[in-house]
């Protein structure tokens, strides 16, 4: 039997983003549970945030983002031959997302695959799109983290309605082509704290997503730092030399005490959380799209994803940016 | 040798100020974290964190909903700290 081999290492050819365009303020929210601006501000750190339509769905919103990045990239759908959708809050149990969104951007018989890491999504799928390409199984991946979280929330539990949110994000992968091209995707670090399951859970299908915050946020704030510096190691890549650290949009004050632990600059962290609130697997692409947007990113550009949520699951890697 | 209760207020002082930026003489062994000094709950995750390192004591979460006054941080890390 013969095997197969595939590119010397992957990048990311572009990035895309999407979100619904109904917004929803904090004031917002203090009209229907018992909260106020300054306490979600202090807490989360979440000022306002994009809620779907009835009628917008897991799969919808994916399509807008994969279709953004697809453009973006230059290539064609027929270049593309796996799409890997991060999600944790679809609609239904089958039929997946992947497949569906990929005939509706026109990408014909590609391998396709949901991923569910919850809030570490997007990093694993990055992960496994930038194996698949080096291993050959894959030339061109579509990536995407997709969440509805709206409709897993109890609209009247103040310390989980104010978080969560919608949207989608997404990212091409390919092969590195010029020979002697450094990797676009850094090696990934990456686990799991199973011990740690019962902390963020929907219990049944007729729940909400219910989060012991404490609890996470202890975890958060004591045992990702390793893991995000592991994949700073793993690339070779000082975390104080970084253009940016995107780490998952759960809190930004997780977000701010990794970042001193990581002795990042606070003025290099993305803080798409501010007005997308927290959005699971589309967070970190969705972050990214906002700062190529707003160029506060440059192609070559070494930038530390970090992952991390439901599971307890997380993922880290370093990327430079397309 | 445990710590006094003194030394333990002093060091608690210190987390404190650093982590809610209330000043350490205001920590006192009758206040309330949540209504006299307006602690919050993730506040109160970093204190105990802290208070951990400097004080070698395990508080888990379970614990740390007992913890309603700096007595009774005071107290508990009496109670575990076998020496200082």
């Amino acid at each position: 039997m013969r095997s197969e081999s595939g590119a010397a290492g992957a990048r990311i050819l572009a990035f895309g983003g999407y979100q619904p365009a109904n917004e929803v303020t904090n004031d917002d929210l203090a009209k229907t549970v018992d909260t106020s601006d300054e306490w979600i501000r202090s807490r989360v750190g979440i000022a306002s945030r994009r809620i779907a339509g009835p009628d917008e769905s897991v799969p919808d919103m994916a399509v807008a983002a994969g279709g953004k990045a697809l453009a973006a990239s230059g290539l064609s759908p027929a270049d593309i031959d796996l799409v890997i959708v991060a999600t944790c809050t679809h609609e239904v149990q089958i039929p997946n997302v992947s497949a569906t969104v990929a005939h509706r951007l026109g990408i014909a018989a590609p391998a396709a695959y949901d991923l569910n890491a919850a809030c570490a999504g997007f990093c694993y799928a990055l992960a496994s799109a930038s194996d698949a390409v080096r291993a050959g199984s894959a030339r061109n991946v579509l990536v995407i983290g997709a969440e509805k979280l709206s409709q897993w929330v109890d609209w009247t539990d103040r310390s989980t309605c104010i978080i969560f949110a919608d949207g989608a994000g997404a990212a091409v992968v390919g092969p590195v082509t010029e020979p002697g091209q450094q990797p676009g995707i850094g090696p990934v670090a990456w686990g799991s704290a199973g011990e740690l399951a019962g902390t963020i859970a929907i219990a049944d299908r007729d729940s909400f997503i219910a989060q012991e915050g404490q609890a996470v946020f202890r975890w958060a704030t004591t045992k990702l730092h390793p893991v995000a510096q592991a994949a700073c190691d793993k690339a070779g890549v000082d975390p104080r030399e970084l253009a940016a650290f995107v780490p998952h949009q759960a809190n930004l004050r997780i977000m701010e005490t990794l970042a001193r632990q990581l002795q990042v600059p606070r003025e290099r962290v993305a803080d798409d959380i501010v007005h997308s609130g927290n959005t699971s697997s589309a967070s970190i692409p969705l972050a990214l799209s906002r700062m190529i947007e707003q160029d506060e990113l440059g192609s070559g550009e070494h930038v530390l994803l970090l992952g991390f949520g439901a599971g307890l699951s997380y993922a880290a890697q370093v990327i430079t940016m397309p | 040798m445990a710590m006094t209760e003194k030394e333990i207020l002093e060091g608690l002082g210190e987390i404190i100020d650093e982590i809610a930026g209330v000043p350490a003489d205001e920590v006192t062994p009758g206040k309330s974290f949540v209504d006299d000094l307006d602690i919050d709950s993730l506040s109160m995750v970093e204190i105990a964190v802290a208070a951990q390192d400097k004080f070698g004591v395990e508080i888990p979460d379970e614990e740390l909903k007992n913890l309603k006054t700096v007595q009774d941080v005071v107290h508990f890390v009496q109670r575990s700290g076998v020496s200082a």
